[in-house]
């Protein structure tokens, strides 16, 4: 009786605690997962109440070439920006576990963009690559180069998206990297050297390795991200110019609130959602096989 | 004395890379309109306080500024509270329903947040939410991230810690309070500047379910005076700067949380 009176104190308890954070993610984190899927079985504006659509809109999906633009876009950016930022980071992340001068302050610098806001960097790189006086073309104009337009070129702009994004992201690639090159314990290198190893060699075969769970973690969330590209594109070329930059979330976006058709921009949605769950569970099955245990 | 690393031919120019885009924010930002604008750019001759004033002028920088603010704090407040509370509740007490509702808890970070936003919409929009600061707060205000971050954090705890106190007669809500709270402030204050972060710097929720300029945080509002001000830089990398600058601040003075959170959730 008292056994049970006890459990039961547990269970309120239990629920007076989690309740609150409980109720709030579940109205408005598990809730609409749901509804969204409704959603895209809808004819919907968001604004008054739909009606059932059948398949139409994923129907309309196969066939919109807008859509298939907007994916191959979307898979061009993230091969560029993923691989790159991945390459940039891990040299810089070990010459910034060297104990050298001044290298906090280095790792300050590299680390700053990451709390600079999407808007921020938008209007900054805005400047910076201004056809007319931005100063890259100073730069290029000082090498004897031709000026360029980069945002406002609709060959270059998803390349300067690139180039904005890698700089936004980079600062992260380095901090996840460092944390994980700290975790390799000294003497694993030292053996290695001791074994005839150059600092190459034993960055090769000792510390490449043993940093796998950080690389496949990087990929796994910068790809994610890299999927979800919205707020840089907005905040520089609008999807444009001649829709060079309308990758799916922005061609979700222009559905959802210039067309004003819901449920097809939950059908993007959705699609989006598959590519990403998809995409994460290759990762994670790929990354159980390239796994090091440091013992 | 050792000889200076070569390696500095490396990270010299490569920290100047980095830093050149805020550097450059800054010297637009005291130019006059004329130096913003010539080419080859240079540095401006004198400093222009006017931009900055103009800034605030010309727009209600400082209303966004308050909104972003309320926002924030409402935003960190609830969910150092919240969190706490459900993480200690799924990490120490046995509870029905405990484990699905953690479970399904954890499967909602995995939602990108373009899939939430549309019903999330229409969900403001029955409560009469839309366009309001509650709209920006409600979605965000106890996050699943949060819930986890502390849960783990409780896991780590020894459990003796709480059973002294509880054998000596003390409630859970005082246990919490009195013995835990001191040994959770660096995890608290990991999740406090995430979460000011991630709301400070939010763009595309404020973008969907605010319209009117008195309701828009500093982000929205700044996005919609570089569409109304794209001739006038100096103004507007003033208003930027103005943006950015709490921001810089919590990264400067905390950041040895800042790297921890940042290795710790994996956000920007």
């Amino acid at each position: 009786m008292t056994l049970d009176r006890r459990r039961l104190a547990d269970h309120a308890a239990g629920w007076g605690f989690a309740a609150p954070a409980v109720v709030l993610i579940g109205v408005f984190g598990l809730v609409p997962v749901v509804w969204s899927f409704v959603l895209s079985f809808q004819h919907t504006d968001l604004t008054s109440p739909g009606t059932f659509a059948g398949g139409d809109n994923y129907a309309k999906l196969v066939a919109d070439p807008l859509f298939w633009d907007a994916a191959r876009r979307t898979i061009v950016y993230v091969a560029l920006f993923v691989p790159v930022t991945l390459a940039l980071a891990l040299p810089i992340a070990v010459m910034l576990n060297q104990r050298i001068r001044g290298v906090v302050l280095y790792r300050l610098a590299v680390s700053v963009p990451l709390v600079t806001s999407t808007v921020a960097t938008g209007i900054m790189f805005s400047w910076l690559a201004n056809p007319q006086f931005g100063l890259v073309n100073a730069a290029l104009d000082a090498a004897g180069l031709p000026k360029q337009g980069f945002f406002a070129d609709p060959g270059q702009a998803l390349f300067a998206v690139v180039a904005m994004t890698v700089w936004g992201w980079l600062g992260f690639a380095v901090i996840i990297y460092l944390a994980a090159l700290q975790n390799v314990p000294r003497d694993l290198i030292e053996a290695s050297s001791l074994d005839g190893c150059g600092r190459v060699r034993s960055f090769w075969h000792v510390e490449l390795p043993l940093v796998s769970p950080a690389t496949g973690f990087l990929l796994v969330w910068l790809t994610i991200n890299g999927l979800q590209l919205f707020d840089a594109v907005y905040v520089t070329t609008k999807g444009g110019p001649l829709r060079a930059t309308t990758v799916l979330v922005y061609h979700l976006y222009n559905e959802a609130f210039v067309s004003f058709d819901g449920g097809y921009a939950a059908a993007i949605g959705c699609a989006v959602f598959v590519l990403i769950a998809a995409f994460t569970l290759l990762q994670l099955r790929f990354n159980r096989r390239s796994h090091y245990e440091v013992r | 004395m050792r000889r200076p690393s070569a390696l500095h031919l490396v990270l010299l120019p490569l920290s100047a890379v980095m830093v050149t885009p805020l550097v450059w924010m800054l010297l637009v930002s005291v130019s006059t309109q004329q130096e913003s604008r010539r080419f080859p750019p240079g540095l401006p001759s004198g400093i222009e306080w006017e931009n900055y004033l103009a800034a605030m002028r010309d727009a209600p920088l400082g209303s966004w500024l308050v909104n972003s603010f309320v926002v924030s704090a409402v935003c960190v407040a609830g969910n150092l509270l919240l969190c706490s509370l459900a993480g200690y509740a799924f990490a120490r007490i046995r509870f029905f329903g405990g484990r699905v509702a953690f479970f399904l808890m954890l499967a909602t970070l995995m939602v990108p947040f373009q899939i939430v936003m549309l019903p999330l919409l229409i969900m403001m929009r029955s409560l009469g939410l839309v366009d309001t600061l509650g709209a920006l707060i409600a979605p965000n205000l106890a996050t699943a991230f949060g819930v986890f971050l502390m849960r783990q954090f409780f896991t780590t705890l020894p459990r003796e810690l709480e059973e002294a106190a509880r054998i000596d007669g003390a409630s859970r809500l005082r246990t919490l309070l009195q013995v835990l709270l001191p040994l959770m402030r660096p995890t608290l204050a990991t999740l406090a500047v995430l979460t000011f972060l991630q709301t400070w710097n939010d763009f595309l929720w404020p973008l969907i379910v605010v319209q009117s300029p008195d309701t828009m945080t500093v982000q929205l509002g700044l996005q919609s005076f570089q569409g109304a001000h794209t001739t006038n830089w100096p103004k507007l990398m003033a208003g930027t700067v103005l943006s950015q600058l709490p921001v810089l601040l919590v990264f400067f003075f905390a950041q040895r949380f800042f790297v921890r959170s940042v290795a710790a959730a994996g956000i920007k």
